[in-house]
């Protein structure tokens, strides 16, 4: 039995560190989690990404309230109910709508950033498989969520995407009626999707985003140089007071308040966006009614899964299908087709940096050639060339970093 | 602890773990056929279509199990095709109106008598052919049967079940 002194006031520190053992969880979460100091505004993309998702919770919250999952309801409850009758009705769906579109931005600045200074190696290989594991679920959450106001890109990108499980060639029509509990999407479809986006796959992330801080305690996180920190001496310095020749920060409150200062800037931008502009998180043909029989001239996915889109798009279905896959799967693999031991900086590891900004610039073409309709031959080629691209960079990728030289200490 | 002490222990933890595998496969089987289509959807009867009214070259598109169904009266000069459905004189295409690339609705230019798609450029001839881009077959036939100057959808006649055994109907 543990000692509970009688004198101590409820619900003081002392009364709630004997319960819970407050000191300790606030030693090894905050006051004793050390940050390195070598490191800059794009570590605070983490935090930038929680606060958007508590945002994200938030608003739905409201949206939920008034909301109603029906085919022949749905689209009216949001856009007269919520938007025109709801006392600011119109302001949680626009920061839901510029929520899920600006979390994408940040999801994607957050990998690079990874992917750039090589946080996914030795020791933070778990970090990373579980920020895919976000990647995927947010990605879920984010399709789910854009059928919910069935409207015509609802309703077709619904047919299109539950399609793709027919495997082409496969023919598993079976397996797409059951996804959909139809025929084609219908009711049973939105209701079902309405389960997945309010709470199933929520509860997928937050449960992820636990396993991701979680993943991230014992490696640390990474820092400008890939320098190997002995946090040990690190801690002991700042501790007694040599806090200038110490090179850690505690997380909080010190770097957590330069993480404020950067979520300050975001949200200045985020809340910029919901007042002025968020017409780009809104597609218009999305403000036409779900209807079965009336296809849109041209279907395309939101901004952030055209990159995939554009690999799945020039092939033939079969080849499509399986290069849309790869290209699914390919980014977990990520820290085990690194094989260089260099943790360091893309600017210190040669070819790596070249492969990197090809990478980066390829995922832009096929972003913006997914967006355009595929009538014309040139961004067609475009589009190819950009695929095929694509999916060379994996196998040069192990290739490039196998000859990669190793960087000694203190070069 | 004692050997008959351990064996007892194995044996209920054994039989707790058998329980439980039973109860997750039964709970498995129980979600799985939740998400099936419901009775009253997959029932989703038969279509009835009058095409006595039908003019040549101009598309009609009737609705079966939520699909839209192409029903096309070929003109006298357009060509002869083996997926034909012939009701009375005339010739028409039935067909489910769905890309069998990746499920839009192509659009009939009577122009060109050509089905164009505009998701991802495929193009089907007037007698549901796929003629350019990334569809892989032609346009599926719906299971029909001929009554009269009237077709049933989701009924297989004669007609289809010939059509389906020459491997024409997708």
């Amino acid at each position: 039995m543990a000692h509970f002194d009688e004198n101590a006031k409820p619900f003081s520190n002392k009364w709630l560190d004997e319960r819970i053992g407050l000191n300790t969880l606030m030693r090894v979460l905050n006051t004793e989690y050390w940050i390195p100091k070598n490191i800059n505004f794009l570590w605070a993309m983490g935090m930038v990404l929680a606060a958007t998702f508590g945002i994200l919770l938030v608003s739905g919250i409201f949206l939920l309230m008034y909301y109603k999952p029906d085919a022949n309801l749905a689209f009216d409850s949001i856009n007269y109910t919520i938007m025109s009758e709801v006392g600011y009705g119109w302001l949680w769906r626009h920061i839901h709508g510029v929520g899920a579109s600006i979390v994408f931005l940040i999801i994607y600045i957050h990998m690079f950033t990874g992917i750039y200074y090589g946080s996914y190696k030795r020791g933070r290989e778990l970090i990373w498989l579980s920020g895919m594991g976000l990647f995927v679920a947010f990605s879920a959450e984010a399709f789910s969520g854009y059928m919910l106001p069935w409207g015509q890109m609802s309703y077709w990108a619904g047919m299109v995407i539950t399609e793709l499980f027919a495997g082409g060639s496969l023919e598993a029509v079976g397996l797409v009626e059951w996804i959909r509990g139809d025929y084609v999407p219908g009711d049973a479809y939105l209701t079902r999707f309405f389960m997945l986006h309010v709470l199933l796959i929520p509860l997928v992330i937050i449960g992820l985003i636990v396993l991701h801080f979680g993943t991230l305690r014992l490696p640390h996180v990474n820092n400008q140089e890939g320098e190997e920190i002995d946090y040990e001496e690190a801690a002991k310095l700042y501790k007694e007071g040599n806090v200038k020749e110490s090179k850690v920060i505690p997380f909080s409150p010190v770097f957590l308040s330069k993480d404020l200062f950067v979520m300050g800037v975001y949200f200045i931008l985020f809340f910029y966006l919901v007042f002025y502009h968020f017409d780009f998180a809104m597609d218009p043909v999305n403000f036409d009614p779900a209807d079965g029989l009336k296809t849109p001239a041209h279907i395309y996915p939101e901004w952030y899964f055209l990159w995939s889109y554009e690999i799945l798009r020039p092939f033939s279905k079969d080849i499509g299908l399986i290069a849309f896959a790869f290209a699914q799967v390919v980014f977990f693999l990520l820290p085990f087709m690194d094989r260089s031991p260099n943790v360091a900086p893309a600017h210190k590891r040669g070819l790596f940096q070249i492969w990197f900004w090809v990478l980066l610039v390829d995922m832009i073409i096929l972003t913006a050639m997914g967006k355009l309709p595929p009538t014309d031959p040139t961004f067609a080629f475009v589009g190819l060339v950009s695929a095929v691209l694509f999916l060379l960079m994996w196998p040069i990728l192990i290739i490039i970093t196998k000859f990669e030289k190793k960087i000694e200490k203190g070069a | 602890m004692q050997e008959n002490e351990k064996g007892r222990r194995d044996f209920m933890g054994m039989a707790l773990g058998a329980c439980a595998a039973v109860g997750g496969v039964g709970a498995l089987y129980a979600a799985k056929r939740s998400w099936d289509p419901l009775p009253s959807v997959a029932a989703a009867g038969f279509t009835e279509i009058d095409v006595s009214g039908a003019q040549p070259n101009v598309l009609n598109v009737e609705k079966w199990r939520g699909k839209p169904i192409f029903v096309l009266k070929k003109t006298e000069d357009m060509e002869k095709d083996e997926r034909d459905v012939i009701v009375g004189k005339d010739r028409f295409l039935i067909a489910i109106g769905l890309c069998t690339h990746l499920g839009c609705i192509p659009a009939y230019k009577d122009g060109e008598h050509k089905f164009k798609c505009a998701c991802h450029g495929g193009e089907f001839d007037a007698s549901g052919h796929q003629i350019f881009g990334p569809p892989p077959s032609p346009l599926v036939i719906p299971p029909f049967k001929v009554n009269g100057t009237k077709l049933v959808l989701g009924e297989e006649g004669p007609e289809y079940k010939k059509m389906k055994d020459a491997g024409l109907i997708a």
